[in-house]
């Protein structure tokens, strides 16, 4: 898996000229949060920053609080201590819809499509926030809402070429494999334009090529279009590989903070994770 | 893998219950500076006189809040029906209404084809033995794992099936329950209280007797026996059952066979109070109101949830209905099941709804 | 073999967006509306046009509005009567404060009434969901029902407690009132259930659409998205309610011509139309039609078809009957086609791409 990773890096690489300046200010910070879900305590003062233009995994075992870390980042939970300030703004409350409209978007863990739409509406939903035109217009239909219904459609359509999925654009994503799913999801998200990406296992249940296809994607994304990533996966290899920086949690505390090698040689990882290999 | 979404717990302000106290407060406190500054306003008429007539006539408050009792068992047993068949095969049965009034005609048609009373009552039971044992063949088991809104129509269309087999079969009109022949008391019991008079129908106090102890067996026997823990068990999860053995068809048959009698029970309590004919079906829609308060998968929540609507609406109706020109009951049931959902989403007893991300 | 959709390329977006991009579709768009509009007038004799068009046309309407709350947004809603009601009572009440005013301007205003109360009785959904908030609705349904006998004002203070309407004209030609004719009435509420059809359509394809969908398939989901959730669900009570609304007042201008309201618009009228979106299909515009046509010409198939079939039957029976059977179809639908009768009529479609080959 490495080797092929680092063939698909260093194409990346060659093709791509290296932005400048790209990790550079902190675009999130999580200060000594804690979440509480009645008596349990899912986060425990937790601490750590995502810097703008990187790949930050955060890893852990099972129940470590990952998945509730990207909930708070998002505003589905609100942590009872500690403070989240995205670009520098504190935000107490903050709702989901006024996450996305910051420039957050998010994968799932169990795949939140819609299915009752095809893969083309679904991916249109995300561009719900930069369509304008209101009520009235919508009723017409022609005029004003066409035209920006065909720009919009213009922009999904560059995504479904980017993830290549023009074969299935029609079909209602109900019927379609897991892999592919959690493709439209990706497209989903990334029709939002958002500034940090939260990838929620986006490779949970995919064989190796779907794996390397996704990671191929998300490379992509954050090299091309700059996106700052934040992404919760459990396959040590694609961490590894694919990652800048390496939060470790274990039990709702953080036992590590570095880059992939420096993590990946901390005694408490090894002994909290790392025993098995992928 | 993914962490359980309960939604934390909330500061101060924002619990439910602290915000229904204050807002109590606050209209008390509206009320009593309302009575002081005009006795005739509107706000005195709604916030004060109703409570002072309340005093004045303690022996009429009690008489309305014994007819509220009442009424409350009666929509409990009702509710009842519902909460066997939602605990056992999370069906909304909305038919359950209708299995009331078709048990009740079943019956005072054998009656009156001759039939002794209790042979009549034997009978009406293997009929809706028959019945529950159609509904499973014909309705459920083609819908197995389908997703519960379409379960919930279904019981629409055996609703309204049901309804015309029903009125073909017995005819439209309405009829007299055979209370005497069923031994049920009939008279009514008076006191002396609280300066006035209290007049008890012994057989209200008999629906209640009866309720209670139908109540105490069903509750025990979902908590105590093995096909109490299969009906469990179906509720939560219709594939798991069947991969553990649990026979689906059974369970539901005798689910609905058991909801089948609280149905008759409760059509021979009503009857005997009023006649018996198919208005009762819309008498069974408050029993949504009741299920929202109690919870749909509680027993004792369909009792408290009963009994809280019928006091409220006798109280409101009563003192309060005069106010606006009388016939509250139709809705005020569903906008105190409102309230309480504002508050409290999941009802009095229900299970905390938990969203997983 | 006549469906097949090879050699029509598209080559814009907004050709692919189109309502109906496949040719054979608005070829057969327009020949219905051909015989909407022209054959049905020319060979149809009164009674058909009154007891069975004109009644479609209204239930159609209220049908789409349902679809819109329960079959897009996945809202569930008891109390559509009661909102066509509060649209009818809304336009007697303009029409007698505005004799002047064109009654079409009014029955169009009045939805808006029922549009406001359906908003209002839509709060609760933000904190409600699923099946509990049937119990607002039904909340809506009686106590609408129970204002509609007991404010005296909306009826005009009327002795009966009904409601008569007034004869009002169009270009000079009675359209409501005794002397107004099957077919006039028909034209105006044919005009007006296709003008507001094609409203209905646009909202559905576009972004509003899209977001009650989301709504529907998974609220938190959309939520991500940036879908306010306030605003989709408010705006499809919205929306629905001023269809119901305006179904209601075309209900008793267009067809009753007097109306008890207690009687007509009941709970057993919610549960009809109901059962028209059940069984025509959730989520589907020509679903609504299906379900109307399907419930409005049961009862006069049954009162007319059996006997011509030989079956005997008397009035009362014939209304047990009907009874049985829609509550049996419902339940053979289910069974056999939970997405309702649209569904059967793509599966249809489909099988008219291939015919007469088998595959």
């Amino acid at each position: 898996m490495s080797a092929a990773m680092d063939t698909i890096r260093e194409a990346a690489a060659a093709s791509v000229p290296k932005p400048q300046a790209r990790h550079g200010e902190v675009l999130l910070a999580v200060e000594n949060v804690s979440l509480r879900f009645g008596g349990v305590k899912a986060i425990n003062d937790v601490s750590f920053d995502i810097r703008k233009g990187e790949v930050r995994a955060i890893i852990g075992p099972n129940g470590a609080g990952k998945t509730s870390m990207l909930n708070c980042i998002n505003g589905f939970y609100h942590p009872q201590e500690g403070r989240i300030a995205y670009r520098g703004v504190t935000r107490a409350r903050m709702r989901p819809h006024q996450a996305a409209a910051a420039g957050i978007a998010r994968t799932f863990q169990n795949v939140a499509l819609f299915k009752g739409m095809s893969t083309l509406d679904n991916i249109m939903t995300g561009r719900t926030l930069k369509m304008k035109r209101g009520f009235f217009w919508q009723a017409l239909r022609f005029g004003p809402a066409m035209t920006e219904e065909i720009a919009h459609r213009k922009v999904v359509e560059d995504i479904i070429d980017f993830l290549q999925i023009q074969h299935i654009r029609k079909l209602p994503v109900g019927k379609l494999p897991y892999g592919l799913q959690k493709r439209v999801e990706l497209g989903r998200a990334l029709a939002m334009e958002p500034e940090l990406l939260l990838l929620d296992e986006p490779m949970a249940g995919m064989n190796l090529e779907e794996k390397e296809d996704m990671c191929r994607f998300i490379l992509d994304v954050n090299q091309q279009f700059g996106t700052t990533i934040a992404l919760i996966e459990h396959d040590m290899g694609v961490v590894m590989d694919l990652s800048d920086r390496v939060v470790v949690l274990e039990y709702g505390r953080k036992i590590a903070d570095g880059t992939p090698d420096e993590v990946k040689r901390d005694q408490k990882v090894i002994d909290a994770y790392l025993g098995v290999a992928h | 893998m993914s962490d359980v979404a309960v939604r934390p717990s909330t500061p101060l302000l924002a619990n439910a219950w602290i915000k229904a106290g204050l807002i109590i407060a606050g209209i008390a406190a509206a009320a009593l500076v309302g009575a002081r500054l005009d006795p005739t306003g509107t706000v005195h008429k709604v916030l004060v006189d109703p409570f002072v007539q309340m005093a004045d006539m303690p022996d009429l408050f009690v008489q309305t809040i014994w007819e509220g009792l009442v009424s409350g068992v009666l929509y409990a047993l009702i509710a009842l029906g519902f909460v066997l068949i939602f605990k056992a095969s999370g069906v909304f049965n909305f038919a359950q209404g209708i299995m009331v009034v078709f048990a009740a005609l079943t019956l005072v048609g054998l009656y009156e084809k001759g039939v002794p009373a209790f042979l009549a009552v034997i009978l009406t039971l293997g009929v809706m033995f028959v019945l529950a044992f159609t509904i499973e063949r014909v309705v459920l088991r083609p819908l197995v794992n389908q997703p519960d809104i379409i379960l919930f129509m279904a019981t629409f269309g055996i609703t309204y099936f049901l309804i015309g087999f029903g009125e073909s079969l017995f005819g439209g009109n309405p009829k007299q329950m055979i209370t005497e022949q069923l031994w049920l008391p009939r008279g009514a019991l008076e006191f002396e209280v609280l300066g006035g008079r209290l007049m008890l129908q012994k057989i209200d106090i008999a629906a209640a007797v009866i309720a209670s102890l139908m109540i105490a067996a069903l509750a025990l026997f979902f908590q105590y026996t093995r096909i109490g823990r299969a009906l469990r068990a179906v509720a939560d999860s219709h594939k798991a059952a069947l991969s553990v053995g649990i026979s689906l068809n059974q369970i539901w048959v005798i689910v609905w066979f058991a909801a089948g009698n609280v149905a008759l029970i409760t059509g021979i309590m009503w009857g005997a109070r009023s006649d018996v004919s198919f208005a009762l079906e819309i008498v069974a829609l408050k029993a949504l109101p009741v299920l929202i308060l109690g919870g749909f998968t509680s027993i004792p929540g369909a009792i408290v949830g009963g009994l809280i609507i019928g006091i409220g609406e006798k109280l409101g109706e009563f003192y309060w209905g005069p106010l606006i020109g009388g016939g509250i009951e139709s809705w005020l049931a569903y906008f105190i099941a409102l309230g309480f959902l504002l508050f409290r989403p999941q009802g009095l007893f229900g299970d905390k709804i938990i969203e997983r991300i | 073999m006549f469906y097949r959709e090879a050699g029509q390329f598209k080559t814009s977006y907004s050709a692919d967006m189109a309502v109906f991009p496949i040719r054979q579709d608005r070829i057969g768009l327009a020949v219905i509306l051909l015989i909407a509009f022209v054959a049905i007038p020319f060979i149809g004799n009164d009674f058909f046009i009154s007891s069975v068009m004109i009644p479609f046309l209204v239930f159609s309407l209220a049908a789409i509005g349902l679809n819109i709350l329960t079959g897009y947004t996945g809202l569930i809603s008891l109390g559509t009567a009661a909102f066509m009601g509060v649209g009818a009572y809304s336009c007697y009440k303009l029409t007698t404060f505005f004799p002047d005013v064109n009654i079409i301007v009014l029955v169009l205003v009045s939805g808006l009434f029922s549009a406001a109360i359906g908003v209002l009785f839509g709060l609760p959904s933000l904190r409600i969901k699923g099946f509990y908030l049937a119990v607002a609705t039904l909340a809506a349904q009686f106590f609408l029902q129970w204002a509609f006998v007991r404010v005296p004002w909306l009826f005009n203070y009327n002795a009966s407690g009904a409601i008569e309407v007034p004869q009002r004209t169009l270009f000079d030609i009675p359209v409501t009132g005794a002397s107004a004719s099957p077919e006039t009435r028909y034209f105006v509420c044919l005009g007006l259930v296709v003008v507001l059809t094609w409203f209905a359509s646009n909202l559905v394809h576009g972004r509003l659409g899209r977001s009650w969908m989301a709504v529907r398939d998974m609220d938190i989901a959309a939520e991500l998205m940036g879908i306010k959730l306030l605003n989709a669900k408010l705006a499809a009570f919205a929306v629905s309610s001023y269809f119901a609304g305006v179904a209601g007042a075309m209900m008793i201008f267009f067809w009753y011509g007097t109306a008890e309201a207690a009687d007509v618009f009941s709970i057993r009228l919610s549960f009809n139309i109901l059962f028209m979106v059940i069984i025509g299909g959730l989520g589907s515009l020509i679903g609504s039609f299906f379900g109307a046509a399907f419930l409005a010409v049961l009862p006069t198939a049954m009162k007319f078809g059996l006997p011509a079939l030989g079956v005997p039957l008397a009035g009362a029976t014939a209304e047990h009957v009907t009874f049985m059977l829609v509550g049996a179809l419902i339940i053979i639908f289910l069974i056999v086609e939970p997405h309702g009768l649209a569904r059967l009529w793509q599966i249809g479609k489909q099988k008219l791409r291939t015919w007469p080959f088998p595959y």
